[in-house]
């Protein structure tokens, strides 16, 4: 019957509910108030304010029934700062259960008060928490050493000047473990909170104290001893040794969190002691780590988290128990896809076979971001065991075979960046153009048009499918554009004669229909370059070491070069150095009149020197990835040879102009291409050039 | 730490909302209802969102939530919410809405107990059970002085989990070994992952404080030469470690790989010289878990043979084969075989027990009530589909089997020996039982 009347409480309130329950609390019969208490906390619940009520629930704050105080406890804390004044009245309740002959209800008095977040509380709080921290029953001592902690957080000048903080350090040295934990809990809080008050300092006699403790308290009471043996810094080896050898016992836990908190201290305190023995601990800790991964879901997630951490650390602790982390089918996402996580972080030479099987299970499964994730897995293993690379591809060739729409679109971008590394694999080229039509996300389409334009030469009728893709450039994503801009100038710089229509076609949809302004500038740039060049022969003779990112100076030496220059003409002939800027900028002869007032020529003239004096270094994070940014770089360099800038026809020869400014200069010869794609590799970190192909390996490592 | 616990219902009413520290405010249920709960695409147990964190745990039909501001040990967090439901289904026998709307003010004096400030206090069932109790009980005891401060001196002492005062007028242990055998076949045929989860639940009813010494045929302890496994050293040899274990194998000890005990066991006993000694809990516990991946006996092999023939047609045969000692038998042997998303019909024919197709679940299964050991059964069936507009290759879901097979461990764990010391010397009784079940015994195709 009280079942049902609680449960009534949880429904709509009816009109006057408050009034009913203050006649409860007033009533003369005992069981009535109780009731009437337990009706206003589900009140209170369920967010309704009952608040009125605070000095009817206060009367009945003096009982024997520990029940009822405990409820009438729990209002005043959530109330108690809406009735400030009212509180008063409860104090002396408070300081009278403080000596209860009872001791729980010593306890729940100090723990409560603490509780009580009003100053007039705080202000009698001194002499119950000063008794009680000395009381005989450890469980009233557990309590208050967590009080001090509440207090040092209302009011920390009153904590300090009563000495409360002595009085805790004291009480590590307790007989009791529990109270040991908790004192230990209440410093390391007020560390946190305030450092300058150095509560918790650790010395020997304290670390054994802990130690002691660490074998007997509670499950809980571990975690926080062994996190604070965690951040303790040793003074020497011996004490390391000795905390990783007390601590390692407790990797047999149940608790995860002990397991985890005694790995974190034995993993940070490990690499003081000596590497064999480290060794010897780290053996020692693996197993339970591949425990915690049978256990339930959340905490399965933690601990690959954690795993996932220590991996970065030392990869090679969990090398043998790749079979752990495969993934069951009915595990919720975020464990699987923690697992391929750290399956990819495992991988090596030995066990990449067997992963490789298992991740192209998974490609198979229904769940798309799953299978996504699993077919990106399989490009990570390649990228890092070169060895493995060649049966990478061959799997990802029977997934592109099963003919799923999502799973041949991610195998495309994977087998993208697998070319970027290891560019000897033309030979499944056929294959991926083969399911051109099946592609209809961005990323998968620029990768597969990047595919093309980087292998033009080997591809027959590489000029027939970028032409269809230039056929619907407009109705493409920019990312997509952008990738189509450059494989079709690739194509042109590898087959001239076949593409210049081509070329023309995608260069006038990129500027005059487009008005996304990264495809219109890279389109620019484009015409800018190829104009000037194909019809003059004096760059060809310019050797490709001289170019961006290419031979001994990269790119970011030739910016420098040009930027101090820059700064060196400003300084001796401003003006000069202004108008040479100016020039620099202004269009080559060849160039139709038009493009002077286009964007690109506004960001030649005032942005570039700008640019180039206070923020040189956005130039040169852009060369390390983006595709888009190749213009920032030239711009700077466009205004840096001042004394040349009449002569320059055009902007490969400023590139090779700042080029030769250096002291170096190889002189030979090579064709434009190559020069060309040495400039283009700053942008696209190609691979074409076997001499720069190992630092764009870099680079793509890099990128993962 | 924790900063408060908070319990919602499916629908996203706050039936419990109790805040420990003043940064969690009433508000952090309304964000944790909108982000969490209404929000279907949940990827994670743990949501921070600027400097708070929210963990929840969801049990039968209620969230468990720990709102936490600072960086607190994400494992201490579930483990705590666990232990609040294990409190929960102790107390009520099971944590679900109803539950919590009929014992609201229990669980507001639990957590009161259980968490003081955000820091989780003691939580062992039996001892809070001594005084905090559910209603009709009077606490009597709690009242009483000179009781409650024994109770208090339990509840923080060495030994929180046991009472003094214990007296059984027959002294007996009952130890259970139960073993899930997780399995992973590949459709090839190959084991890719075949291991055991153990645990050792122990029924205690002895007097007094009992000092407890447990033995295993665990491989470390039979074999001290060993022991030496853990220092280095032993990476040296591999190929002899190799032919000594398969030896040992023979010889009838298990390799552990790791083990996990209960608050009760000497953990630096253990580490040292791999003597499992504990002063028991009154009643039933887990004594440990363990893990063992060398050696596991597989009880039963399941060969599965799958056609697809054309895109109407699905030819099954399905072979399992028990791999015990004839004299043992497996109960509620059942196999969950998917069967593809449009299957319209199914025929299917058993040797042995009953099978069955659940187009809800989208798979036949088939129950065998009692399996005795070194026989084979066989399923034949034929499903047939319906033709889809655009067709999608069928996944092909694992194969899973589920069993509990008594007297058997797969990892081949024994119990050698138990010893009981107390001040008074009683003889005591011992009863061991063993029982295998399947964990995720799941089988490609």
């Amino acid at each position: 019957m009280a079942m049902n009347k609680i449960r009534g409480a949880f429904t709509v309130p009816r009109k006057g509910e408050t009034f009913e329950l203050r006649a409860g609390l007033v009533s003369q019969y005992a069981y009535e108030r109780k009731e009437s208490i337990q009706k206003t906390i589900m009140a209170m619940t369920l967010g309704k304010d009952v608040s009125a009520l605070f000095p009817d629930v206060l009367k009945n704050i003096a009982t024997a029934d520990l029940e009822q105080k405990k409820l009438v406890y729990l209002y005043l804390m959530n109330y108690a700062k809406s009735h400030p004044d009212l509180c008063i009245l409860a104090v002396n309740t408070f300081v009278q259960d403080s000596e209860d002959p009872n001791p729980l209800i010593r306890a729940l008095a100090i723990r409560t008060m603490g509780c009580i977040r009003v100053d007039k509380m705080v202000d009698y709080m001194e002499e119950p928490l000063r008794k009680t921290l000395r009381d005989e029953s450890p469980y009233v001592r557990k309590t208050a050493a967590i009080c001090v902690a509440k207090l040092f957080d209302l009011n920390p000048a009153m904590a300090l000047e009563n000495g409360f903080l002595e009085m805790l350090q004291e009480m590590i040295g307790d007989p009791n473990p529990m109270v040991v934990a908790n004192s230990v809990t209440a410093l390391q809080e007020i560390q946190h909170t305030a450092p300058e008050t150095q509560a918790l300092q650790i010395n020997s006699n304290t670390l054994r104290k802990m130690l002691m403790a660490l074998n007997e308290c509670t499950e809980w009471g571990r975690v926080t001893i062994l996190t604070t043996l965690a951040e303790y810094k040793t003074s020497d080896v011996k004490e390391s040794e000795h905390i990783c050898e007390r601590v390692a016992p407790q990797f047999q836990h149940v608790n995860s969190g002990v397991v985890l908190a005694a790995v974190k201290a034995v993993f940070l305190h490990m690499k003081n002691v000596n590497p064999e023995l480290a060794k010897t601990y780290l053996k020692k800790m693996a197993p339970p780590l591949v425990t915690l991964v049978s256990s339930a879901p959340e905490v399965q997630y933690v601990a690959l988290r954690n795993i996932d951490l220590l991996l970065q650390k030392q990869p090679d602790i969990l090398n043998k128990e790749l079979r752990v982390f495969f993934c069951k089918y009915n595990d919720p996402q975020y464990v699987k896809f923690q697992k391929l996580e750290i399956m990819v972080r495992i991988a090596n030479d030995r066990n990449v076979d067997q992963l490789l099987a298992e991740l192209k299970e998974y490609a198979l499964e229904v769940d798309m971001d799953f299978v996504r994730r699993a077919v990106k897995a399989i490009g990570q293993v390649a990228i890092k065991i070169e060895s493995a690379s060649e049966r990478c591809v061959n799997t990802l060739l029977d997934l592109i075979n099963t003919k799923v729409n999502y799973v041949v679109q991610e195998a495309i971008v994977v087998i993208k960046d697998i070319f970027r590394k290891y560019p000897g694999y033309e030979g499944i080229i056929p294959t991926l153009c083969q399911c051109i039509d099946e592609l209809d996300e961005p990323n998968a389409r620029a990768a597969l048009i990047w595919i093309v334009g980087e292998y033009a030469e080997k591809i027959s009728n590489a000029g027939d499918i970028l032409g269809g893709f230039v056929d619907g450039f407009n109705e493409e994503f920019s990312s997509t554009q952008l990738q189509i801009l450059t494989a079709v100038v690739k194509l042109f710089l590898k087959r001239p004669e076949k593409a210049q229509g081509l070329v023309q076609r995608v260069l006038q949809a990129a500027t005059a229909e487009n008005d996304n302004p990264d495809v219109r500038d890279r389109a620019y740039i484009y015409w800018r370059l190829l104009s000037n060049t194909s019809d003059s022969n004096a760059t060809k003779n310019i050797p490709p070491e001289q170019f961006v990112g290419h031979g001994r100076f990269g790119a970011d030496a030739v910016m420098r070069a040009a930027i101090e220059e820059q700064i060196q003409n400003a300084r001796e002939n401003p003006l000069a150095a202004a108008a040479a800027a100016a020039a620099g900028g202004a269009p080559p002869s060849g160039q139709p009149q038009s493009n002077v007032e286009n964007l690109l020529d506004i960001d030649f003239d005032g942005g570039a020197p700008a640019s180039a004096q206070t923020e040189p270094s956005g130039g040169m994070s852009g060369l390390e990835g983006l595709a888009g940014t190749p213009m920032r770089v030239a711009s700077p360099a466009a205004g840096a040879p001042p004394q040349a800038s009449n002569n320059l026809d055009d902007l490969l020869g400023v590139f090779g102009d700042s080029g030769a400014a250096q002291p170096s200069s190889g002189s030979g010869s090579a064709d434009l291409m190559n020069g060309f794609s040495g400039l283009d590799l700053s942008g696209n970190a190609g691979s074409s050039q076997n001499n720069q192909s190992k630092k764009s390996n870099d680079d793509i490592m890099s990128l993962f | 730490m924790l900063s408060g616990i908070l319990i919602f219902n499916q629908k996203g009413e706050n039936l419990i909302f109790r805040a420990f520290r003043s940064d969690c405010r009433p508000r952090l249920a309304d964000i944790f209802r909108i982000q969490v709960i209404s929000n279907p695409h949940v990827r994670s147990p743990i949501l921070t969102l600027g400097s708070t964190t929210f963990s929840h745990v969801k049990h039968e039909n209620i969230y468990l939530v720990a709102v936490t501001k600072s960086n607190a040990n994400a494992a201490l967090v579930f483990e705590f919410l666990y232990r609040l439901i294990m409190l929960g289904k102790s107390y009520f026998g099971k944590l679900d809405e109803e539950a919590v709307k009929n014992n609201f003010v229990l669980i507001y004096e639990l957590l009161d107990e259980i968490l003081d400030f955000g820091y989780p206090q003691n939580t062992e069932t039996d001892t809070l059970k001594m005084y905090i109790t559910t209603e009709g009980v009077k606490s009597a005891i709690a009242n009483n002085p000179t009781d409650s401060s024994k109770i208090t001196q339990q509840a923080t002492g060495a030994l929180s989990w046991r009472r003094s005062d214990v007296k059984y007028r027959k002294n007996e242990a009952f130890v259970d070994v139960i073993e899930d055998v997780n399995l992973l076949m590949s459709a090839t045929g190959n084991i890719l992952r075949a291991d055991v989860n153990g645990q050792i639940v122990m029924r205690a009813y002895l007097s007094g404080t009992p000092e407890c010494k447990f033995g295993l045929n665990d491989r470390l302890l039979l074999d001290p030469a060993q022991a030496s496994d853990t220092t280095p050293g032993r990476a040296t040899n591999n190929n002899a470690g190799g032919k000594s274990k398969a030896r040992r194998a023979a010889a009838g000890s298990v390799t552990l790989e790791d083990c996990q005990f209960h608050q009760c066991v000497k953990l630096g006993r253990f580490d040292t010289d791999r003597i499992i000694s504990f002063v028991p809990p009154d009643g039933e516990f887990e004594l440990m878990r363990y893990r063992a991946t060398e050696n596991v006996n597989l009880p039963f092999k399941v060969r599965p043979i799958v056609r697809e023939i054309g895109t109407t047609k699905v030819e099954y045969s399905v072979a399992i084969r028990a791999n015990y000692d004839s004299k043992l038998f497996a109960t509620n042997v059942v196999l969950r075989i998917p069967t593809p998303l449009n299957t319209a019909k199914m025929t299917e024919r058993t040797s042995q027990g009953r099978a069955k197709y659940e187009p809800e679940q989208n798979n036949i299964v088939w129950k065998i009530a009692r399996f005795s050991g070194q026989s084979e059964y066989v399923l034949n069936a034929e499903a047939i589909l319906t033709t889809m507009t655009h067709q999608k290759a069928w996944s092909r879901p694992p194969l899973s089997l589920s069993f509990s097979l008594l007297m058997f461990t797969s990892s081949g764990l024994l119990v050698r020996y138990l010893k009981v010391f107390e001040k008074s010397n009683y003889s005591s009784v011992k009863w061991v039982r063993y029982m295998t079940r399947a964990g995720s015994y799941e089988i490609r195709f």
